[in-house]
């Protein structure tokens, strides 16, 4: 569905990252880790068509991303940026709502069939209660669950979500972790960054590591988050240790 | 009755009585029995029943008056209500991009150059239309940055600029003739304007309005960060580019007839949205009522508190800013 080949991203004036190859079928998740700045959510924007890319090719759908309107790019990827407080006082239906745009003619307002599925995506995060309250006067972790269930109103094949656990407590982390994973099995293909390795043994099939501007490693999470592709990431020692389950769970060393 | 619907009828309710109020007050009191039937025989085309003084203010007088008060309140307020969503910002005017201090260069010079009144009016429109469109062709130019940023760091350079051309054409202007009439159009005022005027503005602010309505669910997009938007499909662009021209003629056709105006594109959308919430399909016809609704008070109070006419521009600020700390007080939800 998403086919990236060598695709080297950033902006007019500065490239960001290069040498980035992945494909990403239906039901599959993928992670993206890298440090602050390493070009995470640069690669996001180039990978929907916000940003134009600096070399290589990024294909939707067997098409290629730049030959595709903005409401075709949209019918098929549903973007979750990373939850800010910064919006107009909107009801989280409001918001939701906006995720039909791209289904809709310019001089169209959303129709009772948009709506039931505004309130679908709404139901399916279990956010049914805030429907109604202004989406500036929830917490951080209901607003990141909405802006999920905007980019599922758009009913697309695949979701770019930008550090989606950023700022959420511990459960709310988990929640998110679950709802891509739910969602992968519905057939959604989801592409998300993380600050926290352990997310990606969690849910993704996948990993991508970028970092020294270029994709360092790509594979299965077990496979190439290790310890020593941790330090040269983020230049710090940790231990990746295997627990219950054949599970592995990355530790910080124990200092006394 | 919902709770939003009573506002909008309280506006619609508010509005006629302030109507009634602006005929019945002044020189020449018109009573609303006078006013019904002055206007349903001029409907029906029917013989006048009331003396004719009575039918020549309400007309010819009072009338046009009224209306361009109504016509301009409602076109400030939808251009104000307009950018303070694509904005992003409560605190944003109908004047951020510069089209009344591009429309008061274009009058000033008229004035300096000893024009009549059509061609103060004509260069104040077109002022208006050229600083926006100079802002817009530069702002939109500048690449690299978030456009919006862009577009008002634009907007206040030139409008700095511009500024210091008006600055210029007062200092060089025939103090006993050209300055009064310059400082008379700064302040703003209803009192000229007359049918002929209305004739004009009214279709220039209906042609504004109406990409503001067509595409009124749209517009909210633009209140989402750049990426966002686009993100769901919008294209940003062109519809930014669609509000900021419908904006700007509505309030350079506005401005143009009335002179400067200030403090209702900035505040009644303000008081509009912590009314029925920043969607504005809802917004957009409670903005423009109460907007047509202040500048009717305005305007009324303007002409009846002295002898001489107040300059609405003093006013505004004046009952405004009262009611909006009480408006601001009272209700509970933030922009």
């Amino acid at each position: 569905m998403l086919r990236v080949e060598a695709l080297e991203f950033g902006f007019p004036a500065r490239a960001i990252g290069r040498d980035v190859s992945f494909a990403l079928d239906r039901g599959e998740v993928m992670c993206v880790l890298g440090p602050n700045g390493g070009g995470k959510t640069t690669l996001f924007r180039t990978l929907l068509g916000l940003l134009a890319p600096r070399g290589g090719a990024v294909e939707l759908g067997g098409r290629p991303l730049a030959a595709l309107t903005r409401a075709e790019v949209a019918r098929a990827v549903g973007y979750v940026p990373q939850a800010h407080s910064g919006y107009f006082a909107y009801s989280v239906r409001e918001m939701v709502t906006m995720g039909r745009t791209a289904h809709l003619g310019a001089f169209s307002a959303p129709g009772h069939a948009d709506r039931r599925i505004a309130d679908r995506a709404i139901a399916a995060l279990g956010i049914a209660a805030l429907a109604e309250r202004p989406i500036t006067e929830i917490s951080g972790g209901e607003r990141q669950l909405s802006l999920v269930a905007r980019a599922l109103a758009q009913e697309p094949r695949l979701l770019v979500m930008d550090e989606p656990t950023a700022s959420l407590d511990f459960g709310n982390q988990l929640r998110v972790l679950d709802c891509i994973a739910a969602l992968a099995r519905t057939g959604i293909a989801v592409l998300f960054s993380t600050h926290d390795p352990d997310h990606a043994f969690a849910c993704a099939h996948r990993a991508l590591l970028l970092g020294e501007g270029r994709a360092l490693e790509l594979g299965a999470p077990r496979d190439v988050i290790r310890a020593d592709t941790l330090k040269r990431l983020y230049g710090v020692e940790v231990q990746v240790v295997p627990i219950e389950d054949g599970r592995m769970a990355c530790m910080p060393p124990i200092r006394r | 009755m919902s709770a939003r619907a009573a506002i909008y009828a309280a506006a619609v309710a508010a509005l006629l009585v302030l109507t009634a109020v602006a005929f019945a007050a002044g020189r020449y009191p018109v009573s609303p029995g006078e006013l019904l039937a002055v206007v349903s025989a001029k409907l029906t085309g029917s013989r006048q029943t009331v003396p004719a003084g009575v039918e020549i203010v309400v007309l010819q007088v009072r009338g046009p008056r009224v209306l361009a008060a109504l016509l301009i309140g409602a076109a400030l307020a939808a251009a104000g209500t307009a950018y303070q969503g694509m904005f992003r910002n409560p605190l944003v005017s109908p004047d951020i991009l510069g089209v009344s201090t591009g429309a008061a260069l274009g009058a000033v010079l008229a004035i300096f150059l000893s024009q009549d009144v059509f061609l103060i009016q004509a260069f104040a429109f077109a002022g208006g239309l050229a600083a926006v469109g100079l802002v817009y062709g530069i702002g939109s130019r500048l690449q690299g940055h978030d456009p919006l940023l862009a577009l008002v760091l634009t907007g206040v350079v030139i409008g700095t600029l511009l500024g210091s051309g008006i600055a210029l054409l007062k200092y060089l202007a025939d103090p006993y003739n050209q300055l009064p009439a310059i400082t008379f159009w700064l302040l703003g005022s209803l009192a000229a304007i007359g049918p002929k005027d209305l004739a004009v503005a009214l279709p220039l602010v209906l042609a504004g309005l109406a990409p503001m309505l067509l595409l009124r669910w749209r517009v909210n997009l633009l209140a989402l960060p750049d990426d966002e938007a686009r993100a769901l499909g919008a294209d940003t662009r062109r519809l930014r580019a669609a509000i900021v021209a419908a904006a700007t003629l509505m309030t350079a056709a506005s401005v143009a007839v009335s002179g400067i105006i200030g403090w209702i594109g900035l505040l009644v959308p303000h008081a509009a949205r912590m009314l029925v919430g920043p969607d504005f399909g809802r917004l957009l016809p409670l903005a423009m009522l109460l907007g047509a609704a202040f500048m009717l008070a305005v305007d009324t109070l303007c002409r009846t508190i002295a002898p001489i006419e107040v300059p609405p521009g003093v006013l505004t600020a004046l009952i405004g800013t009262p009611f909006f700390l009480w408006l601001f007080a009272a209700a509970r939800r933030s922009w």
